[in-house]
């Protein structure tokens, strides 16, 4: 097929397009809003629907009563506008519906600024609204990858009849890179529990409303029990970690940054790999163990506070030391600033 | 003929809820609420519109209003139902899409996503019922308690100076131009318990009709919350509430407008790729000389003022570098900094997988302009290549260990008559000076980023006078 040099947050668009999506409603922030702006130029011209939401609130809130319907539909927003969403993620949570919400992470806490950060890990993998959910986390590092597993959040989230998330940062969503589509998806799932605006939907309910605690708790364990099926999902990939005696950890644009590392130090003759999550939840965490039973220390690097890290350091549970590296307000360190700190922290 | 009465059909036969009787609602007696539900689902079976019907439940006592309608349910969060139907009627322009909701719903939490609605005209039914409290949370201060009225959370009364006045959601509503049918009725007597049925009516035709939204607000009796009997309560509504809540039509544009079909969006999957502007021809990368070793695998970092062009000639140098069959990464400063001031971009061209796209350490660095130069400079790898705009520019770089080219890019522009395409006399420079990219190449890849095609011929000239310039 052809190769398109497009930027991350269009390949979006067009993956999930290509993924049968034909619902988006949003609200515009920086760095995401060439997602909606994609969206409202090329979802009328395949029978979609683009509205823009007066509010992140009302849009998250529209895409719970679109996905009622059983369509395909998405959101997409960054970090500030995410937290205003949350309780409407925790109800299409609670409600079981199979929604796509983009995250373009920006820096934070409150208004912070534009720039790259990955700081909304935990509100997106820990669940950021409130109860006992979780959102399948996907995490691209390529333009390819927006587009990619854009695709791949929509057939997850049919699949389990759960929320999935591309969670990005801003390079990864203003970064052009070449892009090779792949063919449309022929068939979307139907979806027998859906509204369809017919004589059967009178036994149809969508809500996340158990007033009985019995009922609440049993509705809580189907979902407990639905995650642990989603656990088979894990994504990740791993660059020459075989003998590697140092394996650095990190996702979206520091694993790019990562990736220089390990071949600038390889090309030394160092010893050094690379593993990268793609899924976020569920985490790499039987991966992470085993490589612990052979290599000699992680560096997980990220841009946020020690989110990535809480959960490196709960799979690799003591066994291995887990070093930590991290920037924050937007700043993307280079490969030489790793390499530098490696030298300096991390003892042969 | 003797009518036989009885519950209607728009009812489940048993309202499956956690406690009490099957056979009866979980709302006070007195309440409003179960008589808007019953004129509500005799409309529905008048109408024959029950089996598309999906009914928002809200949060407040009307939270369980799923129990009783024998329709497609949803439950949605405090003060978003309007949101919601939004959502779902945009899927099923067909159905009939009714948003029920008490006015600390609507008109406090909901109130942005109520207005709005309405002024998108969504062809929707709301029915706003109106009882002055917060009735399921235990009686407290909603916006349209009146003034003076005790509450839990107004215990001496509203106050104007601490509150401010109740509002008024219909006559705020009536004053958009996209509504079309706008009412307030009172759950009192029989002659106007008649006028809410009425209401309900006309509202649902208006939506079955396709001619948009419509809103009653139906003001209703909360005993419990009011600590009133009943009676006591209806009669306040008559004294106190009406006299606040002026009842009427608000505004009812319904006779001027032409009832239309709902059209379902077609699920267009054909032709896709060409609608979603993807090139369907398979990829071959054009096979060229390998550039000199110095100029391989290139990471540039291109820098100068806003408006100068940069991000596009950083997208040339990718476009075409993708063509040869290169691994390509583009990224640009982004947001406010892009309006004013100085503009840079980080280009990478790889035989191998590209790492970082952030370019720390240029092999080239291209300044449009003296800042440019003087920030980053010191960043280029010893070795490296320098290229900058010597028309511009009037200090030439003061490193020794790289290599320099200086090119007067926007005298040789203006000379062409157009001080925008200095940034193509500097792609033709760069591409001539590392033989990276044939001329032709970048010639047959301007059109992909060109967005004025008119604007090709005059590029390609700027790109030849570049490569000109390089090669005498």
């Amino acid at each position: 097929m052809g190769k398109q040099l497009i930027k991350g947050n269009e390949a979006i668009v067009k993956g999930a397009i290509l993924a049968g999506c034909r619902y988006f409603f949003g609200y515009p922030i920086t760095p995401a809003s060439e997602i909606a702006e994609a969206a409202a130029f090329y979802m009328p011209l395949v029978g979609g629907t683009f509205l823009q939401a007066e509010s992140e609130v009302a849009s998250i809130n529209m895409l719970y009563g679109a996905a009622s319907g059983g369509i395909r539909a998405m959101t997409a927003s960054s970090s500030p506008g995410i937290s205003l969403k949350q309780e409407g993620i925790s109800y299409c949570a609670g409600s079981e519906l199979p929604i796509v919400i983009v995250d373009i992470m920006r820096g934070g806490p409150g208004l912070g600024n534009i720039a790259p950060e990955q700081s909304d890990y935990n509100q997106m993998v820990k669940g950021g609204g409130h109860g006992n959910y979780k959102l399948i986390v996907l995490a691209p590092n390529s333009a390819q990858e927006m587009c990619d597993l854009t695709m791949l959040a929509f057939e997850l989230a049919d699949k389990y009849r759960n929320p999935a998330v591309i969670l990005a940062d801003g390079f990864i969503g203003q970064m052009m890179e070449p892009v090779e589509f792949p063919k449309a998806v022929e068939k979307i799932p139907e979806k027998e529990w859906a509204l369809h605006a017919d004589a059967d939907d009178e036994k149809k309910l969508i809500c996340s409303i158990q007033l009985d605690p019995d009922v609440l708790e049993k509705h809580n364990l189907k979902l407990q029990e639905k995650y642990k099926k989603i656990a088979a999902e894990v994504r990740f990939e791993e660059y020459y970690c075989d003998d590697a005696d140092l394996v650095l950890i990190g996702f979206g644009v520091v694993s790019r940054v990562l990736l220089s590392v390990v071949d600038i130090l390889r090309e030394k003759g160092q010893r050094i790999g690379l593993l990268r999550p793609i899924s976020l939840w569920p985490f790499p965490s039987f991966q992470i163990a085993q490589l612990a039973q052979k290599i000699k220390h992680f560096l997980v690097v990220e841009l946020s506070n020690g989110q990535l890290v809480d959960d490196v350091k709960l799979a690799v549970n003591g066994k291995k030391p887990v070093l930590f590296y991290n920037r924050m307000g937007g700043i993307v360190p280079s490969p030489e600033e790793i390499i530098a700190h490696i030298e300096k922290t991390v003892k042969a | 003929m003797a009518k036989i009465i009885r519950k209607s059909d728009s009812f489940y036969p048993i309202y499956e809820h956690k406690s009490g009787a099957k056979d009866v609602t979980h709302y006070c007696p007195g309440c409003g609420h179960g008589v808007l539900h019953k004129l509500i689902a005799e409309a529905l079976d008048d109408f024959q519109i029950r089996d598309r019907t999906i009914l928002m439940s809200p949060v407040g006592c009307s939270v369980f209003a799923y129990y009783y309608f024998r329709v497609g349910n949803i439950q949605c969060s405090h003060g978003r139902a309007p949101a919601v139907a939004t959502g779902i009627k945009r899927v099923f322009p067909e159905s009939i899409v009714i948003s029920y909701q008490g006015d600390g719903d609507l008109a406090a939490i909901g109130g942005n996503n109520i207005i709005q609605a309405a002024n998108r005209g969504e062809n929707i039914t709301v029915f706003f019922v109106n009882n002055a409290i917060y009735g399921m949370t235990g009686g407290q201060m909603a916006p349209t308690t009146l003034v003076g009225q005790k509450t839990t959370t107004s215990p001496r009364g509203r106050s104007v100076a601490n509150e401010g006045y109740p509002v008024a959601v219909s006559e705020m509503l009536a004053t958009l131009k996209a509504p079309v049918y706008i009412e307030r009725v009172a759950l009192t007597d029989a002659k106007n318990t008649n006028k809410v049925r009425h209401a309900v009516r006309k509202a649902l035709q208006i939506q079955i009709e396709n001619k948009g939204f419509s809103l009653v607000e139906v003001l209703s009796a909360c005993p419990s919350g009011w600590k009133m009997t009943p009676v006591q309560a209806k009669q306040w509504i008559t004294d106190y509430m009406c006299k606040q809540f002026p009842l009427g039509v608000f505004r009812d544009t319904s006779a001027e407008i032409e009832p239309s079909p709902a059209v379902k969006n077609e699920f267009i999957s054909h032709d896709l790729f060409k609608k979603l502007d993807i090139p369907d021809k398979p990829f071959r990368a054009v096979k060229s000389e390998t550039p000199p070793v110095n100029y391989q695998n290139p990471r540039l970092k291109i820098a100068g003022f806003g408006g100068q062009g940069i991000l596009l000639l950083g997208l040339g140098i990718a476009q075409a570098g993708m063509q040869m069959g290169y691994q390509v990464s583009w990224i640009p400063s982004y947001g406010p900094e892009m309006r004013g001031g100085t503009a840079n971009c980080h280009v990478n061209l790889s035989n191998k997988r590209i790492g970082s796209p952030v370019v720390s350490q240029p092999s080239t660095l291209i300044a449009m302009n003296l800042p440019s130069l003087e920030k980053f400079e010191c960043e280029v790898i010893p070795g490296g290549l320098i290229i900058y705009d010597s028309s511009l520019i009037n200090r030439p770089p003061a490193r020794k260990d790289v290599e320099v080219l200086g090119i007067p890019a926007t005298k040789i522009a203006d000379d062409l008559g157009n001080t925008r395409i200095a940034n193509m006399v500097i792609l033709g420079a760069y591409i001539a000076r590392t033989s990276i990219i044939p001329r032709q190449v970048v010639v047959d890849t301007l059109p992909v980023f060109i967005k004025r095609k008119n604007l090709v011929p005059l590029n390609v000239k700027a790109v030849d006078k570049g490569i000109e310039y390089v090669s005498q």
